[in-house]
């Protein structure tokens, strides 16, 4: 296993518990859905991930390296897209990967190099001159997504990626997210949308700092459809 | 080049960028110490009788007194803007991105320093210009001698700045930090009247001015813009600026900071 190990995760707000002895593992060319309702502590177990935190309990494998110990070079494997745009909105799309870029000591040829394949492979070559400003969400969020590649991760994390987007955008950002699981990269997707899992993936749902289930969504869902089995879960059925 | 210095070139370039992009608030930030260099001096001019007092070695006008407290003006409301903007979602985004870096945390946050600094440093030296077409006089040196006191007044206070958004859970708006902040710091200094004015109104406020670190910024970069030494307010200044910067990196600690402010939903 070298993707994702977390293990005996734990983490409180003063007295609130935020996560409580958390076990999850995710392999390489898994796409692990991270299910959870608002509060569950999918915020606060990637506040960890990405190190934002420190994690007081538990111990957090990124692609094999301890994230307490190495952190840096942990981090170095490590791809993100936060729940929050993180682009500049006044750069231009290529100013914004070559400045991501830099941010792992990627600079010069090389730098432009790989944004050059980045902007490529999301077909928006013509469109690297631009202000990221006038990019659609959903440009946006594809164009976060090459960049968290850009360094060659192994693991990527992303936090409700699809927040705000329309439904096209949705699905197109879905697919090339598998897409990029089943090329052997390790992802684990927060969402509370059980639309955007698919039977064959990995779901960890997490309810009230804890896991209350880790398997395939289809073992999950039985006859049932995901969302009726996610909400008889976590309780909060109608 | 190694990781560190290309990350540092990459967050200077990009705050480079943004300042020339966004002309709106370059613009803005000018305007502040212009209104006070020819509106407010103008009038003030009259009311405040300046004896000579060193670095100064002849009687001066009033707008060549507050020249170095306004250059303090213009680093104290950028490092508080760029800082405290990190409070709010729209940078705290640019600030998690930036965080994820595989570099120690305290490089970053230098770095961050440094590029708001770069920024308050690039203002000083267009309102100097103006300042100087508006009639103010200093040694032509004294453009390059005071870059290394702006440079230092710019961390200290972008430290502050970053030490408060460390510390500020939520900020409902800039108002707050203006009122127990900005405006005390500024006006319990000797930006806009000499220690001894204040003195002879209230001992007391004078004292106070002068434990103001700010107070010994506007010195340190008035003493410099005429090629004189002030090794008292340099220390103070560097003192100041170790202090608020290790206060700003324990907030940010990974295993400290940032907590609450920055969690919403899941």
């Amino acid at each position: 296993m070298t993707g994702i190990e977390i293990s005996c995760l734990g983490y409180s707000y003063g007295a609130k518990r935020a996560l409580d002895d958390l076990n999850l593992q995710v392999a390489p060319g898994q796409f692990c859905a991270l299910l959870g309702p608002n509060g569950a502590g999918k915020s606060t177990l990637f506040s960890l991930l990405t190190r934002l935190f420190v994690a007081p309990e538990g111990r957090i494998l990124l692609a094999g390296l301890d994230l307490a110990r190495q952190p840096r070079a942990a981090m170095a494997r490590l791809g993100v897209v936060f729940q929050q745009p993180t682009l500049d909105l006044d750069l231009t799309v290529r100013r914004n990967l070559l400045y991501f870029a830099a941010l792992h000591g990627i600079a010069g040829r090389a730098a432009e190099a790989r944004v050059t394949a980045a902007l490529d492979r999301l077909g928006m070559a013509e469109r690297a001159g631009e202000p990221v400003r006038a990019l659609n969400g959903g440009h946006r969020r594809r164009m976060e997504i090459a960049r968290a590649l850009i360094h060659d991760p192994a693991v990527l994390l992303l936090d409700e990626p699809t927040v705000g987007l329309d439904a096209a955008a949705r699905v197109a950002i879905t697919d090339h997210v598998h897409d990029l699981a089943a090329q052997g990269l390790t992802v684990l997707w927060a969402t509370h949308l059980t639309d955007e899992i698919r039977d064959t993936d990995r779901v960890a749902v997490l309810h009230r700092g804890r896991l209350l289930a880790d398997s395939t969504a289809a073992d999950l869902r039985g006859a049932q459809s995901l969302q009726t089995a996610f909400l008889r879960l976590t309780g909060d059925e109608p | 080049m190694t990781h560190w210095l290309i990350t540092l070139r990459a967050i200077l370039h990009r705050e480079a960028l943004r300042f020339t992009g966004q002309r709106g608030r370059f613009i803005a930030a000018l305007v502040r110490p212009l209104v006070w260099l020819i509106v407010f001096a103008a009038g003030f001019r009259a009311a405040l009788g300046l004896s000579i007092t060193p670095p100064y070695q002849t009687y001066i006008t009033y707008e060549t007194y507050i020249v170095p407290g306004l250059l303090g003006m213009i680093c104290l409301f950028n490092g508080m803007q760029s800082s405290l903007s990190l409070v709010y979602d729209r940078e705290m985004g640019s600030m998690r991105l930036l965080l994820t870096a595989p570099l120690p945390r305290w490089w970053l946050l230098l770095c961050k320093l440094l590029a708001g600094t770069l920024v308050s440093v690039l203002q000083c030296l267009v309102f100097l210009a103006i300042a100087v077409a508006w009639g103010v006089r200093f040694p032509v040196m004294g453009v390059l001698s005071v870059l290394p006191a702006l440079v230092l007044t710019g961390l200290m206070l972008g430290a502050v700045g970053l030490m408060l958004s460390s510390l500020i859970r939520q900020l409902e708006n800039f108002a707050g930090v203006m009122n127990f902040v900005i405006f005390p710091m500024f006006f319990m200094s000797s930006a806009l009247y000499p220690l001894w004015k204040m003195r002879e109104a209230s001992p007391t406020l004078a004292t106070l001015c002068g434990l103001n670190p700010f107070t010994h910024s506007v010195e340190l970069i008035r003493f410099s813009l005429y090629l004189q030494p002030n090794p008292s307010a340099m220390g103070w200044v560097l003192l100041a600026t170790l202090a608020f910067g290790a206060a700003a990196m324990r907030g940010y600690d990974p295993a400290r900071g940032m907590q609450g402010k920055t969690l919403k939903g899941g």
